[in-house]
């Protein structure tokens, strides 16, 4: 059978640790998205371990859930992104205070 | 917790995939945080994806596999790229620059603060494992993953794989509404372009940089 379920739940732990930082610390919004991509798999990773541990299909229904979200979410965002770059010509976070009405 | 450590004997090639997979997905994050182009990251982030894509294998979570690698490392990196092909960002960024002073020593701090929490409490809960769902299906009958997440999906979800069909329409409009430019002032710069075209055709001499028009 597979592993235990506590090293998928750690390594998901340190995926979700590694995309937070990111998030905070990078300025690009590109690579700010990315970050939370990788969060939102660490998040997969908990609910298809879970899933396992409790013999319920209900988390891999929740991560076909996530996928379409995460999808919708990067198709918004990266509209915003290239709204915005036509005008300021940079993909900075701190471009971003134009949005202030 | 006796569900949550040892439960399985875990095998040799259970345990190798585990953690060649595990390396995969580390180094892929890392490499999604450190690097300076945006390219790079984006390749990174493939690798983590198709690392979790195993593991969703070895967790008998194969229909997710499956859409892992077509709609992760499939569409919405080759998204990614687009818009930094699109946008041409693909330069290297001044990483050391922080306009913010102090955000990143905190930020750190923050997020370890925080996960390291979460850790410490999953260590020291009390876990519900072990003990067999008695709602919906189940794991571990005789019918295949697809089977039984179908199944779930179109029965106990089906209200919320409803709402997933609007929320993709909703996106679709979203993006197309923001992505596209507002026609009457690119007709208005485009005419005033072509005016000032005319009147540099008339005046040779002044010529200049008004006819890049966007």
């Amino acid at each position: 059978m597979s592993l235990p379920g506590a090293w998928y739940l750690g390594l998901a732990a340190v995926l979700f640790a590694i995309g937070a930082i990111g998030l905070l610390m990078r300025r690009n919004v590109l690579i700010m998205f990315m970050c939370i991509e990788l969060m939102l798999n660490a998040a997969n990773l908990t609910f298809v371990t879970f899933a396992r541990m409790l013999h319920d299909i209900g988390g891999q229904a929740v991560v076909f859930f996530v996928l379409v979200v995460a999808a919708a979410e990067v198709v918004v965002g990266l509209g915003i992104v290239v709204a915005i770059f036509r005008r300021r010509a940079s993909a900075t976070a701190d471009d971003f205070h134009i949005l202030k009405g | 917790m006796p569900g949550l450590l040892a439960t399985t004997h875990p095998t040799i090639p259970d345990a190798a995939t585990f953690v060649v997979a595990a390396m995969v997905i580390l180094g892929g994050a890392l490499g999604v945080i450190v690097a300076r182009n945006p390219v790079h990251a984006a390749l990174s982030l493939v690798a983590t994806l198709f690392g979790v894509a195993v593991l969703f294998v070895e967790e008998q979570a194969d229909f997710l596999a499956v859409v892992q690698v077509i709609v992760y490392a499939g569409a919405i990196v080759v998204l990614f790229l687009f818009v930094i092909m699109y946008l041409g960002v693909d330069r290297r960024e001044n990483v050391n620059a922080e306009p913010l002073k102090g955000q990143r020593p905190v930020a750190l701090l923050l997020v370890l603060v925080a996960v390291g929490g979460v850790v410490a409490l999953g260590i020291n809960a009390h876990w519900a494992t072990g003990a067999k769902a008695v709602a919906g299906s189940t794991l571990g009958n005789h019918h295949s993953n697809v089977y039984q997440l179908g199944q779930s999906v179109f029965t106990t979800y089906l209200y919320a794989f409803e709402a997933t069909a609007a929320l993709l329409v909703i996106a679709v409009v979203g993006a197309v509404v923001l992505a596209r430019r507002p026609r009457l002032v690119a007709e208005d710069e485009r005419e005033e372009a072509a005016a000032a075209r005319s009147l540099s055709a008339a005046a040779p001499e002044t010529h200049d940089s008004e006819e890049v028009a966007p």
